[in-house]
């Protein structure tokens, strides 16, 4: 990795880290974090592939309310690097990103504790009305979230591609690793319930099942579910009386 | 005396701030920053005053959290709110507290589903399936789409806040944004029917059977054959309905993944999973 790689790399994994705090541009997603990264070592395809391939294992990781999810920022950057620097294969990239990702909560959980002190120091601010000072500690606190991910992934560049990373990644036995890929088939349903959980409709189930017999029987790609999905969508508001019953209603009252 | 107005630069400027809502989530006052600092385009038009500055300031430094893009529709009904007050109209601390209390609820159960629930995973998915092929169309599809929904909900959410007014708080429990959250939260669940079925990989190779064929070939039968001759993604189906009992139960997503690792691994060895 040479020095702009790594400077490039550092740069991506701020972008990375203030994205999974501000859920605005969605760039700590793995499908665009692990690309970029991808994208500044040289190797952007191992980046989109592994990029595709946690994303799917990632969907359903969401911060809601006060609740976070694991942290796929720092998962996307590391693996990534380890993957594309440390020559590891794809497979393995996953299996470590899980871990990594329990990591990047604790961590963000520790920024978002910190950023409690700014939080009163804009109260002193607001007291003179010094507009400046709220804005610099606002943004300050979403550096320090930068940083979060920058400093791991500056230690991890900088050893990544040394024999000794790549003997210690090549000494886990193979259960492990065979075990840890299976676990990484499976995980993705984890997503999946967190998704369907945050619906909360148990009257919209049936669609989830019609979702389900029909990827069992064909070979539809997800463009084509997802065109039938808003078809049904649509037909299910249309058809509802409940949507059609307010001119209904104000009939009955004039007979009455 | 004339009146204070916002202009339509100031509305723009807080659609740029709104970008950066969660730059500084807490754990006290979540969003509350975030939001003063939106909100601080508007004070400075408003208010000349350094006491009415600063109080504005404190108003909106208190508790907000909400979904970060459903937040721009408050800003604008909040902004009109102290459009009016700063004109001199009877509204006090608490009115205005109250309207964005009363709105971060109902507001971040439409965006929640709609963004989190359906718009982020579809595209996500869509985009995900097309970079197992190593193509950059798969990335751009996710980024691309979803940013482009992102922007327009927090540019109108600011603009028609601010025009709406109070008003939008009766409109929030409407028909319109009902239909709109259903509607996502069909395409969802049924997307989710799809993945769970098609993107999920659990084999167990157990052999129960094994049989010469009348054609001299051996017809294995394993415990994945016949589990797929039922309906091919039965394990991944009550695999997600134990997981969405056990994160009702507040077991951590974190604890689920790392029993499923242990899982893997004990499979692996003993040879139920492959």
């Amino acid at each position: 990795m040479s020095t702009i790689q790594f400077i490039l790399v550092l740069v991506v994994a701020m972008i990375t880290g203030m994205g999974s705090v501000l859920d605005s541009m969605e760039t700590h997603r793995p499908i665009i974090a692990c690309t970029l990264i991808g994208l500044v070592l040289g190797d952007v395809k191992t980046g989109i592939i592994l990029g595709g391939t946690l994303e799917l294992l990632a969907l359903g990781w969401m911060n809601v309310g006060a609740a976070m999810g694991p942290d796929s920022a720092l998962a996307s950057v590391v693996a990534t690097i380890l993957v594309i620097t440390g020559h590891q294969p794809i497979a393995s990239g996953i299996a470590i990103a899980i871990p990594i990702a329990a990591a990047g909560q604790v961590l963000t959980i520790f920024v978002r504790t910190i950023a409690v002190f700014f939080q009163h120091l804009s109260d002193k601010y607001a007291e003179d009305a010094n507009f400046r000072g709220i804005e610099i500690a606002h943004f300050t606190s979403l550096l320090l979230q930068g940083l979060r991910i920058a400093i791991p992934a500056a230690l991890v560049a900088a050893v990544a591609g040394t024999s000794g990373v790549e003997a210690m990644l090549a000494a886990i036995p193979v259960p492990i690793t065979r075990g840890l890929q299976i676990a990484g088939g499976m995980i993705v349903v984890v997503g999946y319930a967190m998704v369907i959980n945050m619906m909360e409709a148990k009257y919209l189930m049936p669609f989830f099942f019609v979702g389900f017999v029909i990827a069992a029987f064909t070979t539809f790609t997800l463009v084509g579910f997802g065109i039938i999905g808003l078809c049904a969508a649509i037909f299910y508001i249309q058809l509802n009386p409940k949507y059609s019953q307010q001119a209904q209603v104000y009939d009955e009252l004039d007979d009455l | 005396m004339s009146e204070n107005k916002l202009t339509k630069g100031d509305l723009k400027s807080m659609f740029w701030r709104s970008w950066w809502l969660l730059g500084s989530f807490n754990f006290e006052r979540m969003q509350s920053m975030g939001f003063c600092v939106s909100m601080i385009p508007a004070i400075k038009r408003l208010y000349k005053d350094k006491k009415d500055q600063s109080a504005a300031l404190k108003r909106h430094l208190e508790f907000f959290n909400t979904q970060p893009y459903m937040a721009a529709p408050i800003m604008g009904v909040t902004a009109a709110m102290e459009e009016q007050k700063s004109n001199g109209a009877p509204i006090d601390d608490a009115a205005i507290s109250g309207v964005k209390i009363g709105l971060i609820g109902p507001l971040a159960g439409v965006g929640d589903p709609i963004f989190w629930g359906t718009l982020r995973p579809v595209f996500a998915a869509l985009g995900a399936s097309v970079a197992l092929t190593g193509s950059i169309i798969g990335p751009l599809l996710f980024f691309i789409p979803f940013n482009i929904l992102r922007i327009l909900t927090l540019w109108f959410g600011v603009h028609y806040g601010y025009e709406k007014g109070t008003s939008i708080v009766s409109e929030a429990a409407g028909n319109t944004l009902q239909k709109i959250t259903e509607g996502a939260a069909i395409v969802g669940l049924f997307i989710m029917g799809a993945l769970v079925c098609k993107w999920t990989n659990i084999n167990v190779p157990l052999v129960i059977s094994s049989v010469k064929g009348s054609d001299g070939k051996m017809v294995v039968t394993t415990v994945q054959s016949m589990l797929d001759s039922l309906i091919p993604g039965l394990l991944p189906l009550l695999l997600t309905f134990l997981c969405m009992h056990l994160l009702k139960k507040k077991v951590s997503a974190i604890v689920i993944i790392f029993g499923m690792f242990a899982l893997g691994i004990l499979g692996y060895i003993g040879g139920f999973l492959k």
